[in-house]
């Protein structure tokens, strides 16, 4: 008997009993929907992480950061002079291994983000309420910290070298001193246009793009089409720390609320008390980023500037290498256990599936004892007769898993209805697989017994079975 | 040289402990082309002696010779083979598969055989038109009369021209006017020249048969033989 045979006896006993054959199939469909729909969203989740990591620089990116003096160094402590611009330029010119340097200078040493209480940034009547990510630098951070220039251009040399006062901003600065797109009904651009940061005026010469993860990106949209709530009471600000958008979504914000001025202007205008005291600035970084050529030679890239700086340090090891390898196994061991407990789940209800083909296939065989004998009688083999029971239950498998992909993709618009990520889950053509070829495994494995069962029948006692 | 030749031939089942000697010591020859009945009352045997015969069951003792081929121990696929072959079954029951069209029943053991479709279609329908059935092709098997259904089940039985047909009971589920019809169908086919051989209780349906074979307890009892009339009474 061949194949083809098979396969459309298999297709009229599915079709002779539809109802039943569609409550075995549900375990199957709902094993190869929940395999895909769980890889999708596990995909989602994936895909945002990277992209959010990704956003802050990549892997690539390693921050310098300043260190307690080890103990037995702790007598030259006078002589620290911590990370300054020589070390930028030392880096620059002796390690190959690193392609990109970028210093960053803030208004207070050490402190992190430019707090509103240090400085005072204005537009006309307008003033910066949330923080703003104040950094004096060189042009090389552009390409250090994945910004991307919408309007206008990046400070260069030039301005460095005569420390002029220009400023390179993000679009949430823009948003605060100038209004934001939903509020004025149109973006504006405000190249040329002059800012004020501790009453020093500074000339917008460049805008970044507006960054924003996939969630945001698709919230904004939507709000697009609404119209604006109108907001009673007195003005509130909901709290930062409860900013729509998911985990990531800080490093979008973050980079939003940057405003880049040139790394000598921050130091002669900010660095020197304010008013043009005599006092010498202080000349150390708050941060120092390098970049490595190639991710693969991390290790002696790091000991290649460590090396260097050792030598602009005197010695003094007072530095100290922050790399995202940490971040980036944190995403790598969420994504796995993601993965695993997912998958586990649509295992156990593909196994359940599996277990209701076999028993209905046990049914099947029963009903049809004297079927079987008869065919035996007429010259069926025993392999004949295992196949067509195998094909049979491999039919009803992989129907129900075709059913099952169609079916994920409602099962995914469900899930993002009933819980709503921060990322859209991608349903991919290799889970699609994947899940395809496990309902085709399924439907082998549960058909094995009945089908064993009827091949050995005796066709004597089976033609005698009323 | 004889079609089917059984030597000694003995069935031996053991059912709690106690030994049941379905078939003891049985020899029997058919030649080519024979009309035969096989008689007996139930539990005599000759049930177990056609199923050895038609290769569904092995002996426990003794050699069997089917076309010049020894089968007591060929494998079960061997028998698969040779039941699809060489053997045609006609059941009491009639026996179809009711989901199958008649056209369907009558082609499947050619399905069995891996004739191509268009062959099996043309020998099916060709069988159908020697059983008188040809414009029922389409039908499903419970559409039809008893005697219809048992014509069918005679049509697919002729279908792989086989060396011998066995009908067990043929008659015995249906009124005496169409067991007869079909009896008739029978003695014409063997007029043709095909080997067959009838299984039954009842000595009238036995009297079409030109040579009677009756078992009992096991063994022939009586053998009537046209050539051998009067000689051989066993």
């Amino acid at each position: 008997m061949d194949i083809l045979n098979a396969i459309s006896i298999g297709f009229k006993e599915i079709w002779a009993h539809k109802f039943r054959s569609l409550l075995t199939m549900l375990g199957i469909i709902l094993g190869v929907s929940s395999l895909v729909a769980m890889s999708a969203l596990v995909k989602g989740m994936e895909n945002g992480m990277k992209e959010a990591l990704i956003a802050i620089g990549g892997l690539e990116k390693v921050r310098v950061e300043e260190q307690d003096i080890p103990a037995h160094q702790r007598h030259l402590e006078d002589q620290a002079v911590g990370c300054t611009v020589h070390d930028v330029y030392a880096l620059r010119r002796s390690a190959p291994l690193i392609k990109l340097v970028a210093p960053e200078m803030r208004v207070s040493p050490g402190g992190g983000w430019g707090g509103r209480s240090s400085t005072l940034i204005t537009h006309g009547t307008r003033t910066l309420r949330e923080r703003a990510n104040l950094i004096g630098t060189w042009p090389s951070a552009l390409e250090m910290n994945q910004h991307v220039l919408e309007h206008g251009r990046m400070f260069n040399e030039i301005d460095d070298e005569n420390a002029w006062n220009v400023c390179v901003i993000g679009t949430s600065i823009r948003d605060q001193l100038f209004g934001s797109p939903e509020e004025v009904g149109q973006e504006i651009v405000p190249i040329g246009e002059y800012i004020n940061i501790n009453n020093q005026p500074f000339r917008v010469i460049g805008l970044f793009q507006h960054y924003e993860g996939e969630q945001e990106r698709k919230l904004r949209e939507l709000e697009k089409d609404q119209p604006k709530q109108v907001q009673t009471g007195p003005e509130r600000r909901r709290g930062w720390g409860s900013s729509r958008g998911g985990q990531n979504s800080w490093v979008y914000s973050m980079k939003n609320s940057t405003i880049y001025i040139p790394l000598n202007t921050m130091w002669i205008k900010f660095r020197s008390g304010g008013s043009g005291t005599n006092s010498i600035p202080d000349p150390r970084l708050s941060s120092l980023y390098i970049k490595v050529a190639d991710i693969e030679m991390l290790e002696p890239a790091l000991q290649q500037a460590k090396n260097v700086m050792m030598h602009t340090h005197k010695g003094i090891e007072d530095f100290s290498f922050q790399t995202q390898e940490n971040w980036s196994e944190n995403i790598t061991t969420a994504i796995r256990n993601a993965r695993m407990s997912g998958g586990f789940i649509a295992a156990i209800s593909l196994l359940v599936g599996g277990i209701g083909i076999m028993n209905i296939m046990l049914a099947s065989i029963t009903e049809r004892i004297r079927e079987i004998g008869i065919r035996k009688a007429i010259g069926a083999t025993h392999v004949d007769v295992f196949i067509q029971i195998l094909i049979e239950s491999v039919v009803i498998a992989l129907i129900g898993g075709l059913a099952g992909l169609v079916t994920s993709y409602g099962l995914v618009n469900v899930l993002t209805v009933l819980s709503p990520t921060e990322n859209t889950p991608v349903i991919t053509v290799n889970s699609m697989a994947l899940a395809f070829a496990f309902s085709a495994l399924v439907g082998v494995l549960a058909g094995l017994v009945p089908a064993f069962k009827a091949a050995k029948l005796d066709p004597i006692q089976a033609l005698r079975y009323e | 040289m004889a079609l089917v030749k059984l030597r000694n031939v003995s069935k031996i089942y053991h059912l709690g402990g106690e030994e049941i000697r379905a078939l003891d010591d049985v020899s029997l020859d058919i030649q080519a082309g024979e009309f035969i009945s096989i008689i007996g009352p139930s539990g005599s045997g000759k049930s177990t002696l056609m199923h050895i015969l038609g290769c569904l069951d092995t002996p426990t003792r003794g050699t069997i010779q089917l076309d010049g081929v020894m089968i007591h121990d060929a494998s079960s696929r061997q028998l698969a083979g040779i039941r699809n072959q060489k053997i045609g079954f006609v059941f009491q029951f009639f026996n179809l598969l009711p989901k199958l069209s008649v056209l369907q029943n009558v082609e499947l053991p050619m399905v069995y055989s891996g004739l191509p479709n268009r062959e099996r279609k043309n020998r099916a329908l060709d069988a159908l038109k020697l059983v008188g059935l040809e414009n029922r092709s389409k039908h499903r098997p419970l559409q039809l009369s008893g005697g219809q259904q048992q014509r069918v089940a005679i049509a697919r039985a002729l279908v792989n021209n086989p060396k011998i047909v066995f009908a067990d009971e043929p008659t015995g589920n249906l009124d005496s006017h169409t067991g007869h019809a079909i009896l008739e169908l029978f003695r014409k086919l063997s007029q043709e020249g095909r080997t067959i051989a009838l299984v039954t209780h009842d000595p009238d349906i036995a009297a079409v048969t030109p040579r009677r074979i009756e078992i009992r307890d096991g063994k022939i009892a009586k053998q009537l033989d046209p050539k051998l009339a009067g000689l051989c009474p066993v």
